[in-house]
């Protein structure tokens, strides 16, 4: 299967095999008047399996929200067709506006202009817990 | 500007600091007469505590300074829907230091943010309340003479009590203490916290459902309530609120210097018949939690 290669934009590789709908739909992908390609379950040496989303033009994307969701995945600048960086994510340690909290003790259950914000509690079993009450993120 | 939302905002010298300026307040307490003239402390509860409002109100009182505030919600714009960072702005513009106690969790956090005086939490909901944790502290250091080398017993819900939760992760500092955590099934400690302060920091403990088989090790027994606002439910309410009640004949293998607390009020869980025994130290507890807010409150007043 051949898809063509970017001249502007960006490449998410190494994305989780299967995830990459649940991404597309969090960058808000659908949005877009360019070409986006969805690629899924492609071989890949280091993972067996990855998905790849390619988006033709230069989308400023949420690195934070990108590595709360799956901090594996590389994030490559393509510029006339070559590719300039490579981003490689890390697990942010807040994230803001993602997430919300579903403690009905919480503040933010009767303060509906309050940001929902989390910080990253535990990196190793990657716990984010809400700023205001400390409920885990579901 | 410095607030105190979590016992964790307090480092263990900070803490110990405090301690320091409490006995030193209890030893000279006419030294501390005029500390806080013409400042104003503000208590802010949007749910009753009269406890722990008239607490702080003493303390700033004993301090020379004034008090401003409101006791529930229903007397304070909040009942008019305004939100917690629009009242802290307003009384930040009346008042020097802010103490606040809101059922909601998180809010003296919302308060903090927007405030340009210091805030105390005076307890969120099920979350934190650390000047209680403060006062059991000093209560310890008071009665035992020491904050390390103690077996400590929590007893009653350790689910929903969070002075249990901040006490456990306040003395998880100190060297060589054990905790034997007491509770029937459906109100066992958190396994959060089992996991992130317990086990993380390798801490002996001891979880049963049966107080008098750990009494014979206890150094002190911290008695809790199992409080109906935490419930959702009034039927699991009713069936766990007499779990655990003490009595003279409970205690009868209990060391003879250990020291009972509770963060009171009590309900029935500790029977009127052990409060004349030298080992209950509750009403204690109530004298050294003034103490201790008068010395936070001169901390985060910056008041020498």
């Amino acid at each position: 299967m051949n898809i063509d290669a970017i001249q502007n934009g960006i490449v998410l590789d190494h994305i989780k095999a299967g995830k990459s709908m649940e991404i597309y739909h969090f960058l808000q992908l659908d949005r877009l008047s360019c070409s986006v390609a969805i690629i899924k379950n492609v071989t890949s040496r280091k993972m067996g399996r990855k998905d790849i989303i390619k988006i033709d033009t230069n989308l400023d994307v949420d690195l934070d929200v990108l590595g709360y969701i799956d901090p594996d995945i590389t994030v490559n600048i393509i510029r006339d067709g070559r590719c300039i960086e490579k981003k490689h994510l890390k697990l942010p340690a807040q994230v803001k506006g993602l997430l919300k909290c579903k403690n009905p003790r919480c503040i933010t259950s009767v303060e509906q202009e309050l940001p929902h914000i989390f910080k990253l509690t535990n990196p190793e079993t990657r716990v984010y817990r809400c700023i205001y009450c400390e409920a885990k993120a579901e | 500007m410095r607030n105190l939302i979590d016992i964790r905002d307090l480092s263990t010298e900070e803490i110990q600091q405090l301690i320091d300026k409490a006995n030193d307040i209890i030893a000279h307490p006419e030294a501390y007469r005029e500390k806080c003239r013409y400042k104003k402390l503000a208590t802010l509860f949007f749910e009753p505590s009269t406890r722990t409002r008239l607490s702080f109100e003493a303390a700033m009182y004993e301090l020379g300074g004034q008090v401003i505030g409101f006791s529930e919600a229903s007397s304070s714009s909040a009942a008019k829907g305004e939100s917690v960072a629009d009242t802290v702005r307003t009384v930040s513009c009346y008042a020097d230091i802010i103490a606040m106690r809101h059922p909601k969790e998180g809010a003296p956090l919302v308060a903090s943010m927007a405030a340009t005086v210091p805030i105390i939490n005076a307890g969120d909901g099920g979350h934190n309340h650390p000047t209680q944790t403060l006062t059991d502290l000093l209560t310890i250091t008071r009665e035992k003479g020491r904050l390390d080398n103690l077996t400590v017993g929590f007893c009653g819900d350790l689910k929903f009590g969070r002075t249990v939760h901040s006490l456990i992760a306040a003395l998880s500092r100190y060297e060589n203490v054990r905790f034997a955590l007491i509770s029937p099934q459906e109100l066992k400690l958190p396994s959060y916290i089992k996991k992130e302060i317990l086990q993380a920091k390798n801490l002996r403990y001891v979880q049963t459902t049966d107080l008098e088989s750990v009494m014979p090790e206890l150094d002190i027994l911290y008695m809790t309530r199992v409080q109906r606002e935490r419930f959702f439910n009034e039927e699991d309410y009713l069936r766990l609120k007499d779990s655990y009640i003490l009595t003279p004949e409970k205690l009868e293998t209990a060391k003879r210097d250990m020291a009972i607390l509770h963060p009171l009020p009590r309900v029935n869980e500790i029977s009127v018949a052990v409060d004349s025994d030298p080992r209950a130290v509750y009403f204690k507890q109530v004298l050294y939690g003034k103490f201790i807010r008068m010395a936070l409150i001169l901390k985060l007043l910056e008041v020498e």
